[in-house]
């Protein structure tokens, strides 16, 4: 039985994106591709209320407008495609520590919190970024690109944990890929947005 | 007292200096002749007014005449501000955030120092009150204009990280914090030199002038301590109000960023 959407997404206008219409149930995730510069992250930025917008959002009942913006931003999470860091050590981007089973998980190393930002490749430091996100426990993730730089071995382990993590805490995804065969693997349904409008594919 | 009066012969054998560089600089292909010329005697006539009016001032000792000079000043040097910024805000904020945080600090901290330091009679009188505010306003006008061009360009920079830090959550105080508080520094670092090196390796100008008229140096140097500290006072709360205030400015109801709010810098 399908639960109650759990992400909604009514009318939403963002520059030249919109208006779109989506509903994202509890526990299940959407994919979304299209050209670069079709304004899949203008759509993202638009959902996680980092840009003015019309139209709203809904989590269950509860309405973007209706809340502060940090707070509904920590239980709607946006995951940019280029991580991003302002202190010199990883481990003090982390507010609430972080989950050493997800950290085996993505084959990072204990050490990692103790690492330098400066010195981590960019895939280490997307895969922290993927985790700094998690810790805040969010109900549902927009998702950028989140294996962008990782090699094969590396999208599998951030695919597998995204897909224990969803079930787990019936989080809803929204996943931006330009990977055909990555969609296949975790999407539930997927759009094409190309023209400012989403197009059904199945 | 015992002024040396000065006649226009000897400031015109002074003037020989600015046009002997204007000579060199046209010479060199510097270029900055024009500018030389011009700023020069600017301040000569800028300071020969400000001189008429203060004379006339204070004979009349209006407080009305004290409020008008004292509000041309701050307008100008809120425009100066203004005119300094490289992204400055558009519409009124752009004039209003250096202007106000100017009348909150350089003012209270005159009015401070004329009421419970100085003891003036009245607290207004112009002879007091004019050139105090005057070395504060300049001083703080310094610190605000550096410290917001500093946190403009840094958030316009950083503005990435700002947004990543507000997707996962943060409010916008603790989004922006790292460049308010380099702004604040920044703004607040001309002041913390002066008083470290006064003394030592300069002699501030007030104090050369106060000597250079018949005070006695101790006496002179009182002053200049007092002058010090309230400059160092109206700079700092001035740049931190004005931070702040363009710190929150930069941010909408939503708490999202909004670098729409500044004006493109042209070139």
């Amino acid at each position: 039985m399908q639960a109650l959407p759990s992400l909604r997404i009514q009318q939403l206008v963002t520059l030249h994106v919109g208006p779109i219409d989506l509903a994202i149930a509890a526990g299940e995730c959407v994919c979304i591709h299209g050209a670069s510069g079709s304004g899949k992250s203008l759509l993202l930025r638009a959902i996680a209320d980092l840009d003015a917008h019309r139209g709203d959002a809904h989590l269950d009942a509860t309405a973007c407008s209706s809340l502060p913006g940090p707070a509904w931003r920590r239980t709607v999470a946006l995951l940019v495609a280029e991580s991003q860091w302002w202190c010199e050590r990883v481990g003090d981007h982390f507010d609430h520590g972080v989950d050493a089973a997800w950290m085996e998980q993505l084959g990072l190393p204990d050490a990692a919190l103790d690492w330098q930002v400066a010195r981590c490749s960019t895939g280490e430091r997307q895969r922290l970024a993927l985790l700094r996100t998690l810790m805040q426990a969010p109900a549902a993730l927009l998702l950028d690109e989140p294996t962008g730089n990782l090699d094969q071995d590396s999208t599998r382990r951030v695919e597998s944990l995204l897909d224990a993590y969803r079930q787990q805490r019936q989080a809803a995804l929204l996943w931006v890929s330009h990977d055909p065969a990555q969609i296949e693997r975790v999407a539930h349904r997927s759009y094409l947005l190309d023209n400012g409008r989403l197009h059904g594919l199945r | 007292m015992n002024v040396i009066a000065l006649s226009p012969l000897d400031l015109a054998v002074a003037a020989l200096l600015i046009v002997a560089l204007g000579g060199l600089s046209l010479r060199m292909h510097i270029g900055v002749e024009r500018q030389l010329l011009v700023s020069a005697a600017r301040s000569t006539i800028q300071l020969f007014l400000i001189g008429l009016v203060l004379k006339v001032l204070f004979e009349s000792a209006q407080p009305v005449w004290v409020a008008l000079l004292t509000t041309v000043m701050l307008v100008v040097a809120g425009r100066e501000v203004m005119v300094r910024q490289k992204r400055r805000f558009v519409g009124c904020w752009g004039f209003g955030v250096g202007t106000l945080s100017m009348f909150v600090s350089a003012f209270a901290v005159t009015v401070m120092a004329l009421l419970l330091v100085i003891g003036t009679d009245p607290w207004y009188a112009p002879q007091y009150a004019i050139p105090l505010l005057g070395m504060v306003l300049g001083n703080t006008m310094n610190g605000i204009s550096l410290g917001l061009d500093r946190l403009t360009q840094d958030a316009t920079q950083r503005r990435q990280i700002i947004e990543s830090r507000l997707a996962l959550g943060q409010d916008w105080q603790r989004a922006i914090s790292d460049s308010r508080r380099e702004a604040i520094r920044v703004g607040m670092i001309p002041i913390i030199n002066a008083m470290s090196a006064a003394g030592i390796v300069s002699l501030p100008g007030m104090m050369t002038g106060q000597i250079l008229a018949g005070t006695p140096p101790v006496e002179a140097v009182k002053y200049q301590i007092l002058v010090m500290f309230l400059i160092a006072g109206g700079t700092g709360f001035g740049t931190m109000v004005a931070v702040s205030l363009a710190a929150r400015r930069l941010f909408d109801e939503r708490q999202r960023l909004r670098l729409d709010r500044l004006r493109l810098p042209k070139n």
